[in-house]
C-alpha cells in the first residue's frame, strides 16, 4: 500500500477525514503549517481541491514537493500579507493552532483570506490531560507527545476555552466535530473528547 | 587519508556523475527573426549541447536557459578541454538533481552571444565585417522565439521544463507567456518578474563603463584591432560585488591585506582589490564587450507586466505551466521579494505553484553552487516531474 494512500491516512489521522467531510469537490484550499503535505494530498485525492500549503521548514518543503502539492515557503508569524482577501473558499490550520504565537491575529488572517476556517487542535479540557494536571504533571499523550520543556505548544485550549475565544472575537462557529481516537464524541465533549475540529466564519 | 578521500570523492562526483564528455552543436536558421525592436535578423546560427536522450514521444526535454555571462556549456566537459567543465554541471548530470538518465538537457548561446551564436562578433553577411554597433538589441521575448525555432528544429513541441536562473529565469518565465502549451514546467530561480531602478543604475554603471572607454569605438571596436579591456573588466568587478552578499565578502577575505600591511599607496593591498581584478582580467579576456551591452540591456527591458498597465497578475494570465519559484536569503540583487511577488502573481491566477527561500550566505550567485538543500528542492520536483512520463 501506497505511503500515501487515502484510506491509510485517513485512519492514522481521523481529523483528516472530519475536515474533508466539510469541504466540497474542487474547493480551494490554503492549509496552514502544512507538514509534509499529507492533508493537501489527502484532499486533492478525495476532493479533488485546488490547494497550496504554507510551511516554515525546509524538510517539509522537500516533503511536500515530493508529495506532490503546492508548496510556499513562508513564516505563518509574519501574517498572511502575500495572499489576498477571500483568495479561497478554505483556509485550513490542522494542529497547529496551538503552536502559533500571534494567535488572535492570524484567525482573524484566516478569515480575511479564507471564505471559511476549519482548525484542528488537541483539547486540552481532555479528561486524561486534567488527570495529569490533577496528579502534578502536565500531560503527555499521543494528541501532546511533548515535555513540557520542549514543547512547541504556547497557547494550549480547551473546548469552552475557543468557544470563548469565537464569541469574543465575531468568529460565528458553523461546525464542530470532537474525537477520541477515531470515534466520535458527542456526550460532554470538553471532557471526553481528544482532539476537536470546527469550521467557522466571520460574523455577518 | 581523508585529503585523499577527499580528493578521491571530488574526481569520482566529476567523472562518475557528470555526463562526461560533450560537444557542441551549431543549428543554422535561414528564416529572417523579427525582433521586438523590429529590427530584422535575416539568418542566424545557435550553438547548443545536449545531454541524455530524447524520449521516443519527445516529452522529457528541459531547456536551460543562461544568465548574463553564460553560455550552451551547462555541464560535462570537452574531450580536448577536460577542465573546461559546464557552469551548471553541479545541477546536471547522471543522477543529479537535473538527471540526464531521465531527462534530454539542452543548453544553447543566446542570440547576441559570444560563445558561437550569432552576436555582434559575428560576420554580419551583408557587409562582410562583424556585426558591433550594428547588431540589433535583443529581448528575453526575441531569445524565446529563437529558442522555440531550436525546439522545432529538435522536434520537440512541448518542454518537460524550461528552467534558469537570474535572466536565465526571465527567458524560463517568458516560455509561459509567449508559448503557454508548449511548457509544462517553469523553473525559475533566483530571478525577477521585472529589474528594480536600483539594478538598472548598476546595469547603466556597467555600460558606462565599457561605453567610455576609449578602446571601444562605437562598438566597433573590431575593426581597430582592440577591445574595450578597462571597461569591460570595471563592469565585471562590479557585477561581481552585487552578485555577493557582504557576509560572503567578508567571509572569503574580510580586511586580509596580501602583503600583511598598510602601503600607503593606491596598489591592489586588500584579498577583495585582488580577487575583483583577476575576476575582471579574466572576464575581460573572453568576453565580449557588445554581448555584456546587451544582456545587460535585455535585463533592463524585460518586464511582462509593462504591457498590462504594470499589473503582474494580468500579464501571467496567459501561463498555463506549474511553476517552481526559488530565491535565495542572501540575494539582494534579485530578492527574496521579487521572487514573492512572481509567487503572488502565480497564485493570483490558480496555478500551480511551488517556492522555497533557500538560506544561503552566497547571495546572488547562490543559484550556481552546490547546496544541500537547494539542490535536495529541485531533485523532489524534478523527481515528481519524471513521474509525468515514465
Amino acid at each position: 500500500m501506497s505511503a500515501h494512500d487515502p484510506v491509510e491516512l485517513a485512519a492514522a489521522r481521523p481529523d483528516f477525514a472530519a475536515i474533508a467531510a466539510w469541504i466540497p469537490q474542487g474547493a480551494s484550499v490554503l492549509d496552514l503549517g502544512c507538514g509534509d503535505g499529507s492533508l493537501l494530498r489527502y484532499l486533492k485525492d478525495t476532493r479533488k481541491v485546488r490547494g497550496y500549503g504554507v510551511e516554515i521548514s525546509d524538510a517539509n518543503i522537500v516533503a511536500c514537493i515530493s508529495n506532490g502539492v503546492n508548496v510556499i515557503q513562508s513564516n505563518l508569524e509574519s501574517g498572511l500579507s502575500g495572499f489576498e482577501s477571500s483568495a479561497f473558499d478554505f483556509v485550513l490550520l490542522s494542529q497547529t493552532l496551538q503552536a502559533t504565537r500571534h494567535t488572535e491575529p492570524l484567525v482573524q488572517e484566516m478569515l480575511r483570506v479564507g471564505n471559511e476556517a476549519i482548525v484542528s487542535f488537541p483539547n486540552f479540557g481532555y479528561w486524561k490531560a486534567r488527570l495529569n494536571v490533577l496528579q502534578g504533571n502536565m500531560p503527555v499523550s499521543d494528541e501532546l507527545p511533548y515535555q513540557w520543556y520542549d514543547t512547541p505548544n504556547v497557547h494550549l485550549c480547551t473546548l469552552h476555552d475557543f468557544e470563548d475565544f469565537c464569541k469574543s472575537h465575531l468568529v460565528h462557529i458553523l461546525d464542530r466535530r470532537v474525537m477520541t481516537g477515531d470515534s466520535e464524541i458527542r456526550m460532554l465533549p470538553n471532557l471526553l473528547g481528544s482532539v476537536a475540529v470546527y469550521r467557522f466564519k466571520r460574523s455577518t | 587519508m581523508a585529503q585523499a578521500w577527499r580528493v578521491l570523492s571530488f574526481w569520482n562526483s566529476i567523472v562518475n556523475d557528470s555526463v562526461g564528455i560533450v560537444s557542441a552543436q551549431r543549428a543554422q536558421f535561414e528564416t529572417p527573426l523579427t525582433f521586438k525592436s523590429g529590427a530584422v535578423l535575416p539568418r542566424y546560427d545557435l550553438v547548443y549541447e545536449t545531454y541524455g536522450t530524447l524520449n521516443a514521444d519527445k516529452s522529457n526535454a528541459i531547456l536551460v536557459c543562461h544568465a548574463l555571462s553564460g553560455h550552451h556549456h551547462v555541464a560535462g566537459y570537452y574531450a580536448n578541454d577536460i577542465n573546461n567543465v559546464g557552469w551548471w554541471d553541479t545541477m546536471i548530470g547522471s543522477g543529479k538533481p537535473v538527471d540526464t538518465n531521465k531527462f534530454f538537457v539542452i543548453g544553447l548561446n543566446n542570440l547576441g552571444g559570444c560563445h558561437g551564436s550569432t552576436g555582434p562578433s559575428s560576420i554580419n553577411p551583408a557587409t562582410g565585417k562583424q556585426y558591433g554597433a550594428s547588431f540589433p538589441v535583443v529581448t528575453v521575448e526575441d531569445w524565446v522565439d529563437s529558442q522555440a525555432r531550436l525546439a522545432d528544429l529538435l522536434g520537440i513541441k512541448q518542454f518537460a521544463a524550461v528552467m534558469g536562473g537570474s535572466l536565465g529565469g526571465m527567458q524560463a518565465m517568458q516560455w509561459s507567456l509567449t508559448y503557454p502549451d508548449r511548457v509544462r514546467h517553469v523553473l525559475a530561480i533566483a530571478t525577477a518578474p521585472h529589474l528594480t531602478a536600483e539594478n538598472i543604475a548598476f546595469n547603466d554603471v556597467a555600460r558606462n563603463a565599457i561605453l567610455t572607454d576609449p578602446d571601444f569605438h562605437g562598438g566597433n571596436f573590431y575593426e581597430h584591432g582592440v577591445v574595450p579591456t578597462r571597461g569591460l573588466r570595471l563592469a565585471r568587478m562590479l557585477g561581481h560585488i552585487t552578485y555577493l552578499s557582504d557576509d560572503a565578502m567578508a567571509d572569503k577575505f574580510g580586511r586580509s591585506l596580501r602583503s600583511g600591511k598598510l602601503g600607503y599607496n593606491y596598489d591592489i593591498e586588500f584579498e577583495i582589490e585582488s580577487y575583483l581584478r583577476y575576476q575582471g582580467d579574466k572576464f575581460a579576456a573572453y568576453f565580449d564587450a557588445n554581448t555584456y551591452l546587451l544582456m545587460t540591456k535585455a535585463l533592463d527591458y524585460f518586464d511582462p507586466a509593462r504591457d498590462f498597465q504594470g499589473n503582474l497578475d494580468k500579464a501571467f494570465a496567459a501561463a498555463r505551466a506549474d511553476f517552481l519559484v526559488l530565491s535565495f536569503t542572501t540575494d539582494w540583487r534579485f530578492s527574496p521579494e521579487r521572487s514573492r511577488s512572481i509567487v503572488n502573481a502565480l497564485l493570483h491566477n490558480h496555478r500551480n505553484v511551488s517556492y522555497s527561500e533557500i538560506s544561503s550566505a552566497h547571495g546572488h550567485d547562490s543559484f550556481l553552487m552546490q547546496h544541500d538543500h537547494y539542490h535536495e528542492v529541485m531533485r523532489a520536483y524534478l523527481e515528481r516531474m519524471a513521474k509525468e512520463f515514465q
